[in-house]
């Protein structure tokens, strides 16, 4: 992979959640009291933590958790991408799709029926069709399909020193090494 | 529904018929589709109540196997072989004429319930392309205006038996005969020969011989057959004649021709390890063959070569016949003892290997059938018979099947250690320029490697010989291979489930003109992976040829490649949207920017 050359003076981490649960954002949350000493070494630009909703135009991390269900999160991975030096794929839904792929099993009408028109106790049944809703995707992806992955954090969600092993690499300017138990989890 | 063999036949006539045995769950299951086009839910529950299996075993079998659906095909079922070598004679434009003409996506069954046309993998009969099945009968040589009369004869509902019967017509296909075919044992003799000599000794002889496994792993013989021989208890004997790597039709013309021979084979191996049973383990596509070798099995039992006493010696031994249904990793030895138990094959943890505890728990010898058939010739001709041909560490004769682009495609027996240039001076291939060796499982080799050797030291086949010459594209039959594992990768193992996938999808955009360097080092890196970490031969040999042919004609991969850009998604975001858009009816413009 392309490992960091040179050592940028701060980096700045940009995160979000697509097609995701947000358990990766609570697992990053788990370094606990390190998020201190790690908001000295990095500033968050976007970020559900600092509620900034847009990447700034040069950053150095960016960690996405969740698949692409919808055209939203094909646009926002896009954005981060764009302005990304390292684009890390975080957790299963975002490396495979992970759950809310396993709706690729049936046809995207036979999930929304079943929501919206056959289940229990629906009243005024119809499929939603406000503008405002991103369309939906017929598959649920993976981010790899769409864009440039530089790293991934395999696990569901990822243990916290996964992520810290990996910004903290990232930092000092070598290759992450995720240890064993970081990264096998049956 | 009307059907191509009449309803009539009841499912409890079929679980009689096989004697309510659990292993000939296969066989049922088989009939139940060729009488009523598929196997219907009531079928799976009444199989799985009388033969008081979980119905989940049932239905898993069911969804396995190819020749096997669960929901109706078309009165007129046809499949047409999609081999690489039945591509290059024109197959897919046959099966497509055949579709157009009668109105049908492929694959899928007409509205009316009158046709269904699909393709399938190699039918054995690549020499005689393009080939098929029309409700399980092969034909050969099909033409475009054959299939203008088929489409008719179709659409007036004449059975396939009343089809003309030059359109299955099979050749034999031999072109060059050695001491193999040109050895006919009279029936009985090479038993009475082992049984004069002493089994034990006969074993030494087969030993002695140095003959090698034929199905391509190229184990020795002699060496299973001591090792069940020196093991206790009961034992088994069964044929591997599922003859599914892609190109191999030399096991068939055995079948055909030289039937005696294969169950002669397997009866003295039986008689020596003290087997009562054995097995012939034939692919679904054979079927047609199976008349035939029904009645040499029962002229055998009549001359006292089958059942009990067989030659006065006191021992008792019997064969039977078991048709596949069209899975390519029933070929694998373990996947076929699991599927002669009537489940679904999937391969076996090894060891214990087949000799130590193989077919119902078992010792077993398991062979392919060019191997017994010369175990006979060598236990009635003696081991220099056999061991004065080849070289030295592959001794006799091989049969070769070869197709693509030479003058005289067919069967060949040349003694092992020839070269591949001797091999295409002989079919009428030296305008070759790749030689695909062993099946897509095999080697590609190029023109500088032509003087490489066909044998177990240097290029292992089964009998498989693909030539291709200057006007083929090499990428395009390597994305064709991986198609075929995709498809015929039994799931059970995540490396080669997930990726023959994946290089299913990087082959198609490289050839698709879409890939980029990194998509072709993705390739390279997937495909070490497979081969490395798969549980069994079918993963282990699927990325052989993509791997290959970008090693020995890099130029056919790097001159297609998207050259400026690093990553090029296989994503289309308007393409992604179809079905909300149709639902919802809205037409919102998509931002395009691409970015990578
Ligand atoms: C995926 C796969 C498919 C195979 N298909 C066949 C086959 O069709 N016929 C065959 O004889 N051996 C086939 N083999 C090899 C068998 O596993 C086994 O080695 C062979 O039947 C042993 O008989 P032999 O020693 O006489 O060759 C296949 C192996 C693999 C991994
Ligand atoms: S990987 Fe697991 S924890 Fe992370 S977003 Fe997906 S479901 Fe949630
Ligand atoms: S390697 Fe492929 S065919 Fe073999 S067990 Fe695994 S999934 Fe099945
Ligand atoms: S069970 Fe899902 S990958 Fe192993």
């Amino acid at each position: 992979m392309n490992a960091p050359t040179e050592q940028p003076a701060r980096l700045t981490v940009a995160t979000c959640s697509l097609a995701g649960c947000f358990g990766c954002h609570m697992s990053f949350l788990d370094v606990d009291e390190r998020i201190v000493e790690l908001a000295q070494l990095v500033t968050f630009d976007r970020s559900p933590l600092t509620d900034v909703k847009h990447c700034s135009e040069r950053v150095d991390v960016g960690l996405i958790e969740g698949g692409l269900c919808n055209v939203e999160n094909v646009e926002v991975l896009r954005e981060f991408r764009a302005s990304c030096r390292y684009l890390v794929a975080v957790g299963s839904c975002a490396i495979t799709g992970g759950v809310p792929a396993v709706r690729n099993k049936f046809t995207l009408e036979s999930c929304l029926r079943e929501a919206y028109i056959d289940a229990p106790g629906i009243d005024n049944p119809h499929i939603p069709c406000d503008p405002e809703i991103p369309l939906l995707l017929n598959k649920v992806r993976p981010i790899h399909e769409v864009v440039r992955v530089d790293y991934v954090l395999p696990g569901c969600p990822p243990p916290a020193e996964a992520f810290w092993e990996l910004l903290t690499a990232l930092i000092a300017g070598r290759e992450p090494e995720l240890a064993y138990e970081h990264r096998r989890f049956d | 529904m009307a059907s191509p063999l009449g309803q009539s036949v009841t499912l409890h006539d079929i679980a009689a018929r096989h004697l309510h045995a659990r292993h000939r769950l296969l066989q049922m299951l088989r009939e139940v589709q060729a009488s009523r086009s598929y196997v219907p839910e009531e079928a799976i529950q009444f199989f799985a109540h009388v033969l008081n299996l979980p119905i989940a075993h049932v239905r898993g079998c069911v969804e396995f196997y190819s020749f096997l659906h669960t929901t109706p095909r078309g009165q007129f079922d046809v499949y047409f072989s999609d081999s690489v070598t039945d591509r290059m004679a024109g197959s897919e434009i046959v099966a497509k004429r055949l579709a157009d003409r009668l109105g049908v996506t492929l694959g899928q069954p007409r509205a009316d319930g009158r046709v269904t046309v699909s393709m399938t993998s190699c039918t054995g009969h690549c020499e005689q392309a393009p080939a098929g099945l029309a409700n399980g009968r092969v034909f050969t040589r099909m033409t475009e205006a054959r299939i203008e009369k088929m489409a008719s004869l179709i659409e007036h509902g004449v059975p396939v038996s009343e089809w003309p019967a030059e359109w299955f017509h099979v050749d034999d296909g031999i072109r060059e005969r050695g001491i193999t075919l040109e050895t006919f044992i009279p029936p009985g003799e090479a038993i009475r020969t082992a049984l004069a000599r002493g089994l034990p000794a006969t074993l030494d002889e087969v030993e002695r011989s140095g003959l090698q496994g034929r199905g391509g792993a190229g184990f020795p013989v002699g060496r299973k057959w001591r090792g069940a021989y020196e093991t206790k208890g009961a034992h088994y004997i069964t044929c591997n004649a599922d003859e599914g790597e892609p190109g191999t039709f030399k096991d068939r013309v055995l079948l055909a021709k030289y039937a005696d021979e294969l169950f002669e084979g397997m009866t003295i191996a039986g008689l020596l390890v003290g087997a009562k049973k054995g097995y012939v383990y034939m692919r679904g596509e054979y079927e047609y063959m199976m008349e035939g070798l029904q009645t040499v099995l029962e002229e055998r039992r009549a001359a006292g070569l089958l059942g009990e006493n067989i030659c006065e010696s006191g021992l008792d031994f019997d064969l039977r016949i078991h048709l596949g249904a069209g899975a390519y990793v029933c070929g694998e030895q373990s996947a076929l003892l699991e599927s002669l138990e009537g489940k679904r094959g999937i391969p076996r943890v090894r060891p214990p290997s087949a000799v130590k505890i193989g077919l119902f728990g078992q010792s077993t010898i398991n062979n392919n059938v060019e191997s017994f058939v010369q175990a006979a010739q060598i236990a009635w001709k003696g081991a220099e018979w056999f061991s004065d041909h080849g070289e030295t560490k592959s001794r006799g004769t091989k049969l070769l099947s070869i197709a693509g682009d030479c003058q005289r495609p067919g069967i060949y027996e040349l003694p092992l250690g020839i070269t591949v240039r001797e091999v295409l001076a002989r079919c009428g291939g030296e305008n070759a320029k790749a030689v695909q060796v062993g099946g897509p499982a095999g080697t590609c080799v190029g023109r500088d490697e032509f003087d490489r050797r066909v044998s177990y030291a240097d290029l292992a086949t089964g009998g498989s010989i693909m030539v291709f010459n200057d006007l083929r594209d090499m990428v395009d039959v390597a994305r064709q291979f991986a198609h075929f594992f995709a498809h015929e990768s039994c799931g059970f193992c995540t490396p080669c489930r997930v990726g023959t996938q994946m290089l299913k999808h990087y082959a198609d955009k490289i050839a698709d003109g879409q890939g980029t360097q990194r998509d072709l080092e993705q390739v390279k890196s997937i495909g070490e992976f497979v081969k490395g970490y798969s549980h069994c031969g079918l993963g282990e040999t699927a990325p052989n040829t993509l791997l290959d042919t970008i090693k020995r004609f890099p130029e056919e991969y790097t001159s297609r490649l998207l050259a400026e850009a690093d990553f090029v998604p296989d994503f289309d975001l308007d393409a992604s949207v179809t079905e909300s858009r149709a639902l919802t009816g809205r037409q919102d413009q998509l931002d395009q920017v691409h970015s990578d």
